[in-house]
């Protein structure tokens, strides 16, 4: 189902249409009968490019999980390894290749995704294996579209990767995915970017051009700029609690690859014709995205927004059903007949989304998430960001989950520009004494990466940037909103703010600002080819991990 | 090992691949057109996942997590008997303008350009995959061994044959790194440095990479991959980056299973270069878990009274301090000081402050529902010999506390009263049902209707009841309302 790619204004169904193609060609590849051994994780991503129906049309007859020992048994001629470039896979996939059966050999490929690892490959040779395979190939899933106005690297370790190992391989996949955007949707003539790795990206993006000196694609541009910012120079904004509907949706039970498991009890009694009582046990998995009527619009909806068009939906739906008793004429009739699925489909998903919502308020009205969120607020109008605060000690001695504890603490560091020695060694030892002195290791991890630190001598340039991007807006209207504010209930994510600048007026009213933020600030331009030269306004923008 | 079948012969004969030339520059170009072409072309295309049904776990049936597990099971019940399948049809069909993301970037997708950085650093660089051994010799290495590091780099990039072998001095190895850092590859810049580490001496390599910031990163990344432990410690030392070396050190003691070498191990990390703070944590990470062995080896074959009444869910070994010292005002409240286990010997010995050892033991004594152990934790003495209630954390986070492990009436009434806010005092007494708190508070605001609304709420005839009763008669005082 890809249809939900279509409602964006840039048709990225061009995109997802390439990467099924690739795909196709390496399942070819491998001719004959083949069974796939699956890195569970990869599942994920691929399932918003293909489905299993494309696989078997390329032969694929049987798939399977890896794991370590023996592949099952099936009566194919290749076996086929889809994994990431893992030190740790490439072992399972040894000792998967050791341990086949030498009587009736079967053929072996490895498809690295999304790219080739030379240490992977290393280590197949050092056990032995690397010559088993008949083909290595990798398959280039950078961005993926992920709905009608949105493209994922889905890579969630990056920013892990980027700032505390170092490790900036990821940038060169955010670079080479950017190519093959230009290649399909023509180049973007205007680049900005923000942040050490945004200049990175940017760099690898006009030496790449380079390269390819003298092949211009001769599309029209279809972006007309490119906004790249480095994850560290927003930290606040991922900490905060999203309060949109599918951002809570995404707090509370964390969406993956487009899908969300949801508790069944509260799905359970709703399907007809199911008399039993076993309550099913396994969690009800939803895949969301725009392609579902009711969940585009009210995905983006301030929660306290929800309900109300829940309900509006509900009479809609109702009233459709009524007009049943009017129709008189067997044309009528027909016509209405002709409508039921879609009616039907109508009321499931609303069925499904008001139950999503009772879970949802249950916690949001519950007195825990109003103080959590009373202190986060306080934190982002620069409320007390210099003591210790006591809601978060309280939260310490109820043992509450470690988590929630960090991202207040990292929050108020952020929102203070570091925190007092005093008060970061308080945190620090209430978190090792209650959650164990191995987390040493945490906290120095999320030093590092910039999420706590000491306050330095620099005097507290937060109320500067809150003030100038007017990151706190008051009077947020959390039903009918007009600014981005609403998102956050009040905060307006830094991110979100730089981008609207950059529109209008431009990032020279901020100069300041900017200098404030990690990392410098850029703009290059791209020669697009003459003749292809269009006005428009459609910024694209990559923020860099989650 | 050779691989020679039907559909190589097929394989190679089609249109589609050529046998491998290195005259493939332009192809880039040529394939963008071709990509062109295709693309307007897709725009059409019909898409065959159109109807999505839904499996009852609600996972969409077709998807590709769904088909795991259904075809994996079906193997599973071994219902599998279907004989082998004889490949008959090459399925190299499926030809046409061929347009792929690969091919937009790379010149790889053509067979025979498999080239696996490994062979560059082997003796025998000949390749025994089957498309490999099709590969006219010319390809071999005399071929690759005159290419720039530029050229090389950008080989390794593309997948295609290279060969390191001929950087051999310092300076040419030193280009070929910098001009890998300078594509920013992460794979190529690893795989430069392994054929550095393999072929420079520690020191020339060590002494190089300081001045080389991201190389040094990659590296030290690909060390800690590889689990090479002792030559990253030797690195970081160099480096002088001893705390992250030390911390280094310590985190190995995640991996050790048995408490006493776990033990040791972390006595072992005392003498590390640790920050100061951090000293101190290991130091009070390693005496922890030496008291935990020593509590939980007397505790296991302890036949106190409590242990009875209370057996012990799981061992103490490995749990946070807070949650130890919870454990032992369980099961040792009261002991002298002198002993490892009591209550006050973990206090001092762990720096815990006042207001954790009271939220602890306050925690535990309540759970014994041992009353006059926790009236006693907020008894003070003033110099007159008077007993006070003191407590460093709020009367009403007591209250809960209390609350929460089911305490009776008269218990959570005497906390209640002794919270210092009003509003807190109220809302408390109303939550937890303390009628004579409630009474006394409407009584001394000289709220009569709230004591009239209350007393709604109350048992006909009940003493609370009747008290209100009485003050609601009372001429003597002066009612607000």
């Amino acid at each position: 189902m890809a249809s939900h790619l279509f409602c964006g204004r840039v048709n990225l169904n061009i995109l997802r249409e390439a990467a099924r193609k690739d795909l196709r060609e390496f399942l070819d590849k491998c001719s004959g009968s083949k069974a796939i051994v699956w890195d569970e994780y990869l599942t994920g991503p691929f399932g918003l490019i293909a489905q299993y129906s494309l696989l078997k049309e390329h032969e694929v007859e049987k798939m399977f999980t890896l794991k370590g020992g023996r592949i099952p048994s099936a009566a194919v001629k290749n076996i086929v390894f889809f994994v990431r470039p893992r030190l740790e896979l490439m072992d399972i996939i040894a000792e998967n290749v050791a341990s086949e059966d030498k009587l009736h050999p079967r053929d072996f490929h490895i498809l690295f995704v999304p790219r080739r690892s030379l240490l992977c490959e290393q280590r197949l040779k050092e056990k032995g294996v690397l010559n088993s395979f008949t083909n290595i190939d990798e398959y280039i899933l950078d961005l993926i579209p992920y709905d009608g106005d949105l493209l994922s690297m889905e890579s969630e370790s990056s920013f892990r990767e980027c700032y505390l190992e170092s490790d900036q391989t990821s940038l060169y996949h955010a670079a080479k995915g950017l190519m093959t955007l230009q290649a399909l949707y023509g180049t973007i003539p205007q680049i900005f970017g923000k942040g050490e790795c945004a200049r990175h990206v940017a760099n690898m993006m006009l030496r790449m051009k380079r390269e390819f000196a003298g092949s211009h694609t001769q599309i029209l541009p279809v972006f007309d700029t490119l906004l790249l910012l480095d994850r560290n120079v927003d930290l606040l904004t991922p900490l905060a609690t999203q309060l949109t509907y599918e951002g809570l949706i995404d707090e509370i039970f964390s969406i993956t690859n487009g899908y969300v498991k949801l508790p069944p009890e509260k799905f359970a009694q709703k399907k007809q014709g199911e008399g039993g009582k076993d309550l099913p046990t396994e969690p009800k998995k939803l895949q969301l995205n725009s392609a579902e009527e009711l969940y585009a619009e009210i995905r983006d909806k301030n929660f306290n927004a929800v309900g109300a068009a829940l309900s509006k939906k509900a009479k809609v739906i109702s009233a459709a059903f009524e007009e049943r008793h009017n129709a008189k004429t067997v044309g009528e009739i027909k016509q209405f007949v002709s409508q039921l699925p879609h009616m039907q489909a109508a009321r499931s998903s609303l069925a499904n989304h008001t139950s999503i919502a009772e879970l949802i308020k249950d916690i949001t009205t519950s007195e825990d998430f109003f103080d959590s969120l009373t202190v986060e607020q306080e934190f982002m109008t620069g409320v007390d960001t210099d003591k210790v605060s006591t809601y978060i000690e309280d939260c310490v001695a109820q043992k509450d989950p470690l988590i929630k504890i960090l991202r207040l603490v990292c929050m108020q560091s952020v929102c203070n520009n570091g925190l007092k020695q005093k008060v970061l060694d308080f945190y620090k030892r209430e978190i090792l004494q209650t959650y164990g002195y191995k987390h040493i290791l945490t906290l120095k991890n999320l030093e590092k990466v910039g999420l706590l630190k000491p306050q330095s001598t620099m005097r507290n340039n937060y109320p500067t940037i809150r003030k100038t991007l007017k990151l706190w807006m008051e009077d947020t209207n959390e039903q009918n909103p007009n600014d981005i504010s609403y998102v956050y209930s009040g905060y307006a994510p830094l991110s979100v703010r730089l981008t609207q600048v950059l529109a209008r007026p431009g990032w020279r009213s901020i100069e300041e600002v900017l200098k404030m933020l990690p990392g410098p600030h850029f703009e290059e331009r791209q020669q697009v080819p003459t003749g292809l030269h269009k006005k428009r306004n459609k910024p694209v923008i990559l923020v860099k991990s989650a | 090992m050779t691989r020679a079948k039907p559909e190589d012969d097929e394989y190679w004969n089609s249109s589609k691949f050529k046998a491998f030339t290195f005259d493939d520059e332009d192809d880039e170009f040529s394939q963008l057109k071709e990509s062109k072409r295709a693309v307007n072309s897709i725009l059409v295309d019909e898409d065959e996942d159109d109807v999505e049904r839904v499996s009852w776990s609600g996972e969409p049936v077709g998807s590709i997590s769904w088909s795991v597990k259904e075809t994996a099971s079906s193997i599973r019940s071994g219902s599998e008997q279907s004989f082998p399948k004889i490949d008959t049809t090459p399925s190299l069909s499926k030809q046409g303008s061929g347009y792929s993301l690969s091919s937009l970037f790379k010149a790889k997708s053509k067979p025979g350009a498999f080239q696996s950085f490994s062979e560059s650093f082997s003796d025998t660089s000949f390749r025994t995959y089957a498309p490999e051994l099709r590969k006219p010799k010319s390809d071999g290495k005399d071929f690759v061994s005159d290419l720039s590091p530029e050229e090389t780099v950008r080989r390794m990039q593309k997948g295609r044959p290279f060969s390191l072998e001929k950087f051999r001095s310092l300076q040419d190895k030193l280009l070929l790194l910098d001009e890998a850092v300078a594509v920013y590859d992460g794979n190529v810049i690893t795989a430069v440095l392994i054929f550095l580490k393999k072929s420079l001496s520690k020191e020339i390599l060590f002494r190089e990479l300081m001045a080389r910031d991201v190389a040094l990163r990659h590296y030290v990344h690909y060390l800690k991959e590889m689990g090479e432990q002792k030559l990253l410690v030797e690195l970081l030392k160099a480096l002088g980056r001893t705390e992250d070396m030390a911390l280094m050190h310590y985190k190995e003691h995640l991996n050790i299973k048995d408490e006493g070498r776990r033990r040791d191990f972390l006595k072992s990390c005392l003498s590390l270069p640790f920050s100061q703070d951090d000293a101190t944590h290991v130091q009070d990470h390693y005496t922890l878990l030496e008291r935990q062995i020593i509590i939980e080896a007397s505790d296991k074959k302890a036949d106190a009274e409590i242990f009875k009444k209370f057996p012990r869910k799981a061992s103490i070994l490995n749990m946070p301090i807070i949650t130890t010292l919870y454990y032992s005002c369980f099961y040792h409240y009261g002991e002298s000081e002198g002993t490892f286990s009591s209550p006050s010997n973990i206090r001092k010995t762990f720096r815990i402050s006042e207001k954790q050892y009271i939220l602890t033991a306050l925690g535990a004594r309540a759970k014994l529902k041992s009353w006059f152990d926790v009236d006693s934790l907020f008894n003070t003495k003033n110099w007159l010999g008077y007993t006070k209630k003191k407590s460093p954390i709020g009367f009403h986070r007591v209250v809960d506390i209390l609350h929460k492990n089911s305490a009776p009436v008269q218990v959570l009434q005497e906390y209640v009263n002794l919270i210092d806010d009003p509003d807190l005092k109220l809302s408390g007494a109303l939550k937890y049902k303390c009628h004579d708190v409630v009474i006394n508070t409407y009584r001394d605001l000289k709220d009569r209707q709230q004591l009239i609304v209350y007393r709604e709420k109350l048992e006909r005839d009940s003493p609370e009841y009747r008290k209100i009763q009485e003050l609601l008669n009372n001429v003597q005082i002066r009612w607000k309302n």
